[in-house]
């Protein structure tokens, strides 16, 4: 599961890579940035792009002197794969050839309800069941494995039980699919 | 980054002090775990959870850093064991599993009503900052709340080390909230929202009806609230000397 995200990272990497030159310097702004920016893989969910994501905030052009800024939305704050997102996000826009300035803010806190529809569907191709909604705003929301069943990315069974609230990486669980018997990882819901 | 306009640096700096050390030193715990954890889901949940602590404390060592001018490695590894501000519950070694168990229900609920009264902060880098904590606290609080009902039910051994364990703790137990020097220009400037006292008394309110349920004694008042994120004790210094360890085989080595 984890091979077959890391080779579509890896495609999505070099699709990136050989952006057509015309990007280069031509024409500079958010929408292009944004653009640019679908081309950067999350190096733990290699089949997401940081836009898929939703961690990408805010990105500014410096008017003075056409600098980038990115501001970026940690999924969990220990994150570890931090610092190497804001690397490759510095080394897609190098194409664009200004200063890249990339920070993280907690201004908005990250929910798993900023991956997108077409980041769920990748996560699903991937074995990984996407998140229900964060369940913001409800009195139970402390009552995580009492929520909603999250279907199995398998089979698609809602006869899935919790085995870990804490899996491989932080923003990940470990459930159970009871009909087709395979175990699965799930994006957390925060 | 500044501080507000009412709240002192020096105030700030002792909160953000406070709790980081708090986070740093339950995630070290935690991470004794590593590898001889009960079962092999443990395994994963208390090294995922070390994890978690010990990127909230460098998120909170990172806010230090910018107020003051220091570094955060520096703040983290660099002190002597006594200038240490955790609380006092933190300081009763790892201890066996039910003691873990206790000590994280007991922590992770101060921790959680202590973040509610900072959400809504003036100071905007915590206020922030504890919004998205809170929001990966809650797992936390349901995997030692879940193991704590697990063992109390149990009715044999897992009950009575529970017992044991959270009478060990009792006297330590309300320690997150030893009031802060300068609590109260940090709650004039609104930094806090509510006074250690209050928070105390939520927390009481919170975690009673788990306590009833399960027929588990209520932890009393702090045995010393003035001394409680002071006087650590032989456990802490172990606990010190393995964190510390690699930074003080070769000062100022970088990587």
């Amino acid at each position: 599961m984890s091979e077959a995200g890391t080779q579509i990272g890896v495609a999505r990497a070099r699709a990136g890579a050989v952006a057509p030159p015309a990007q280069r310097s031509a024409r500079v702004d958010e929408a292009a940035i944004r653009a640019a920016l679908a081309d950067v893989p999350d190096p733990e969910l290699p089949m997401l792009s940081v836009v898929d994501l939703g961690i990408v905030h805010r990105v500014e052009i410096t008017s003075t002197d056409g600098a980038i800024r990115v501001e970026i939305l940690p999924t969990f704050v220990g994150c570890p794969a931090l610092e190497m997102i804001k690397a490759s996000i510095v080394t897609r826009l190098a194409a664009f050839g200004r200063p890249v300035t990339v920070v993280a803010t907690f201004e908005v806190p990250w929910t798993s309800d900023r991956i997108s529809t077409a980041g769920h569907a990748a996560l699903l191709a991937a074995g990984i069941a996407p998140p229900g909604a964060s369940g913001d705003g409800h009195p139970g929301a402390d009552l995580i494995a009492l929520g909603p069943p999250v279907p199995c990315p398998h089979c698609g069974s809602r006869r899935t039980v919790l085995e870990n609230a804490f899996g491989p990486t932080q923003c990940r669980t470990i459930r159970y699919c009871a009909d087709c018997r395979q175990p699965f990882e799930a994006i957390k819901q925060v | 980054m500044t501080a507000t306009a009412s709240a002192p640096t020096t105030a700030l700096a002792g909160l953000l002090l406070a709790v980081a050390d708090d986070e740093f030193v339950i995630g070290f715990s935690d991470s004794e775990w590593t590898g001889i954890a009960p079962l092999l889901e443990e395994d994963v949940a208390m090294s995922s959870l070390a994890q978690d602590e010990l990127g909230h404390a460098a998120a909170l060592y990172g806010l230090l850093a910018e107020l003051t001018g220091t570094d955060a490695d520096a703040i983290a590894y660099d002190r002597e064991p006594g200038a240490y501000r955790h609380c006092r519950l933190l300081d009763h070694g790892r201890g066996d599993w039910a003691m873990t168990i206790a000590r994280r229900y007991l922590y992770d609920t101060a921790d959680g009503v202590r973040l509610e009264a900072m959400v809504g902060g003036s100071w905007a880098p915590l206020a922030d900052l504890a919004g998205k904590l809170a929001r990966e606290e809650r797992y936390h609080r349901m995997h030692a709340g879940a193991w704590l009902d697990r063992l109390a039910r149990d009715g044999g051994e897992g009950r009575e080390r529970v017992l044991a364990a959270l009478a060990e703790l009792a006297p330590d137990a309300a320690t997150v909230f030893t009031p802060l020097p300068d609590e109260p220009a940090l709650l004039e400037a609104g930094v806090l929202t509510a006074s250690s006292a209050e928070m105390e008394r939520r927390w009481r309110a919170g975690i009673s009806p788990t306590f009833e349920r399960l027929g588990l004694p209520m932890p009393p008042p702090a045995r010393d609230p003035g001394r409680g994120r002071l006087d650590h004790g032989e456990a802490f210094r172990w606990l010190w000397s393995e964190f510390t360890m690699v930074r003080r085989s070769d000062p100022g080595a970088t990587w």
